[in-house]
């Protein structure tokens, strides 16, 4: 029973990062019907935002827990968010803006080739600033007093700080997003843009701006989901982009791309069945390495049975 | 006018990302000195991972090597010739390494390589070397079909271009295996990565654990690509191990021990060669003191012969370390360039004297900065030398050093 509960805890807590990446795919698409495969690298480009931060501050290492948690953390998600949300906003003015009116495919290869891009740019050139770690392998994340390497014991369960940090994210954030998607101007203009842009317009809305706003909305959930990425492996590294974004995006379709709460419960189904397909299928293909394999089975039973994803997709028809 | 600035700002990156990649290759490209006046040429080759997560021992392979040329050329090894260094990037990927091979293998002055580091990569590239004729020496490929052929009951040797200066898994996994035994733990799980270098490593210490009394409780498998080992580490522990064995490398085997231990599991996490390197406790942090990790070879600081080689090494001024494989991949340049001394002074060119290279290869005996090195009929190294590293204080510590039979 208590390696049931683990389980799901590790699952809810991977989950929850996958969601938090998740919900930049799904917002995107939602406004553009775009799949931004460069959104990985935004992940990665948050995580090493917030670690440069922490290097401006003068890498501060022992601290107390109030300063870390109150002060150091906060700067960190901040710098990161910054970062990723510039990295967004210019790849969607000078990559993705052009290419609106063009055929689908170009904007995809436009994405893949920014992510390759962003990925040989961080290993080149971040380890080339003088006092910088070389950054063609994992770098390590500092060290927050109070979260990293904590864990509350419950029974025979162990939950990390790190898993609590990450779900706790993820509820503020969602809960934001909630509230600025459906209370604020801005949100319901970019709803506005997602169902009729060229009605948008006409109407008055600021469609460049409502398209912007939602690359920078889901270019900082990334960002947070890259702090707490380095807070649970305590490493960043140049490729850690592309395998968290490629789960991120099948727990986007899972829980129905473009729609919000789908890519929220997306990314908890996917992590809690890549924790109990390692535990409880039996033999040589219940082992970790298959993990993979029975997440992207379920997918497909998904697909296959509801393809509008868990919670439906939205899907705009255009005339 | 948008559309205008938005092409100009896509060309930039463009041009942006042609001059990286060349950057690139120019990393990657041979550092030894320009030609000298009136020899004739004869190039060495590396192959090894000098970009991604394995880059820290790729560096210290190419440095090694380098300084061994340097040095030949410098004692004026070979009287006529002049040896230059090309290094090839493999990114630890076999289709990579296909390519480095044949780069390498199409020029007519290589006469000889070193490496790679990864068994699945050294897989990959010994037919190119056997077709070519040119030696392969490596210093770190430790799975034993590579030289005693796919039977393992029934030894052959697979490649005769295809030496090596380390020692196998089915030496590395026995011995870790007895090193546990005699600490008093009898109850461990294996996990591994699934490459041909970590399957091969636990397979081995599972079966020697199991025949020396220990109970092998759980047997996991990782993908090498994966960040998050929580569901993997919580399953081992349900199985209440005493101590974990991970046949792979240090870019998972480090998170690992930091997850382990974070989630609760507080037993030594024990490993091969592939984790020997001081980035494993960078990644696992200051939890993976007590963490153990087997590597081939006396401790460098103990030999008299590899005081020669870190003080020379320090004096080049290389910027990375020598890491892990630094010594073998100075003797497996040694052993070349000793074989060399007997097959090129007569030879008109580099590709005329390769077969004669390998020849010589097979009776090369020199005392190396790993130790005595010798190869026997499969091209392994007859030195079975390991040691036992732990982690103390941050740091490699040697703990047991022994001829292993």
């Amino acid at each position: 029973m208590d390696l049931l509960i683990q389980q799901l805890i590790n699952g809810l807590s991977l989950g929850a990062l996958y969601a938090l990446i998740a919900v930049g795919y799904t917002v995107v698409y939602g406004i553009v019907q775009l799949i931004n495969f460069a959104h990985g690298e935004v992940f990665m480009m948050g995580a090493f935002g917030s670690y440069t931060t922490w290097m401006l501050m003068g890498s501060p290492t022992n601290l107390s827990i109030g300063v870390a948690l109150g002060l150091v953390l906060p700067a960190m998600i901040l710098g990161g968010v910054l970062v990723s949300v510039g990295t967004a906003l210019l790849m969607e003015r000078f990559a993705y803006r052009p290419l609106r009116n063009a055929p689908r495919l170009a904007p995809l290869i436009s994405a893949i080739g920014l992510s390759i891009g962003l990925q040989e740019a961080v290993r080149l050139f971040y380890g080339q600033i003088p006092g910088f770690p070389d950054s063609r392998r994992a770098i390590p994340f500092p060290v927050i007093e109070g979260l990293t390497g904590r864990s509350i014991q419950v029974g025979g369960v162990t939950i990390q700080h790190s898993a609590i940090f990450t779900l706790g994210a993820l509820l503020i954030c969602a809960a934001l997003l909630w509230w600025f998607v459906n209370k604020t101007r801005m949100g319901r203009a970019m709803q506005a843009t997602s169902q009729d842009a060229d009605t948008a317009r006409l109407m008055g809305i600021n469609v460049d701006k409502a398209i912007a706003t939602a690359f920078a909305v889901g270019a900082a959930l990334a960002a947070v989901a890259g702090v707490a990425h380095g807070l649970r492996y305590n490493n960043i590294d140049f490729q850690m982009g592309f395998m968290a974004g490629m789960k991120a995006f099948t727990a986007a379709v899972l829980g129905g791309i473009g729609n919000i709460n789908g890519a929220v419960v997306g990314g908890l189904v996917l992590g809690i069945v890549e924790a109990m397909a390692t535990t409880y299928i039996p033999g040589q293909f219940g082992s970790s390495a298959w993990k993979d394999v029975w997440a992207f089975a379920i997918l497909i039973l998904v697909l296959v049975f509801r393809p509008q994803g868990l919670l439906g997709a939205k899907v705009v028809d255009r005339a | 006018m948008n559309r205008r600035l938005a092409a100009a700002g896509l060309s930039g990156l463009l041009i942006a990302s042609l001059a990286l990649t060349g950057c690139g290759q120019r990393n990657a490209e041979p550092t030894a000195s320009g030609g000298g006046g009136g020899k004739k040429v004869a190039k060495i080759g590396l192959i090894a991972p000098l970009s991604g997560g394995l880059s820290a021992m790729g560096a210290g392979m190419r440095n090694s090597v380098d300084l061994a040329v340097k040095q030949a050329n410098a004692s004026n090894a070979i009287p006529g010739w002049e040896l230059q260094f090309a290094a090839e990037d493999d990114q630890a990927s076999p289709d990579a390494g296909k390519n480095a091979a044949t780069k390498l293998t199409g020029d007519k002055d290589v006469i000889g390589v070193v490496g790679p580091l990864n068994s699945s990569v050294g897989q990959a590239i010994q037919p190119i070397f056997q077709s070519a004729g040119i030696p392969l020496v490596s210093p770190a490929n430790t799975n034993p079909t590579l030289t005693k052929g796919a039977d393992l009951s029934k030894p052959a040797r697979a490649y005769s271009t295809y030496f090596r200066t380390c020692t196998t898994d089915d030496v590395q996994g026995p011995f870790a295996a007895k090193y546990l035994l005699s600490e008093g733990i009898k109850k461990v799980a294996t996990i591994n990565d699934k490459k041909a270098y970590g399957q091969g490593l636990a397979t081995a210490f599972a079966k020697a654990f199991a025949e020396g009394g220990g109970t092998v409780v759980s047997e996991e498998t990782i993908n090498p690509d994966d960040k998050d080992f929580s569901a993997v580490v919580s399953k081992v522990k349900a199985a209440g191990p005493a101590a974990v064995y991970y046949g792979g490398e240090y870019p998972q085997a480090g998170p690992l021990s930091q997850q382990m231990k974070a989630a609760g599991l507080a037993i030594p996490l024990m490993g091969g060669d592939g984790i020997f390197d001081p980035a494993f406790i960078e990644l696992a942090g200051s939890t993976s003191n007590g963490d153990l990790a087997t590597s081939v070879g006396a401790p460098a600081e103990s030999l008299d012969s590899a005081k020669a080689f870190v003080s020379a090494y320090a004096a080049a001024g290389y910027k990375e370390g020598y890491s892990a494989y630094g010594t073998y991949s100075y003797d497996a340049a040694n052993a070349i360039i000793e074989a060399l001394k007997v097959s090129l002074p007569s030879a008109s060119s580099a590709s005329a004297a390769r077969s004669a290279t390998v020849e010589a290869l097979n009776k090369v005996k020199f005392a190396g900065a790993s130790g005595q090195v010798a190869f026997n009929e499969f091209g392994d190294n007859t030195s079975r030398i390991l040691t036992v590293y732990k982690v103390e204080g941050g740091a490699w510590k040697a703990a047991k050093t022994e001829d292993f039979q």
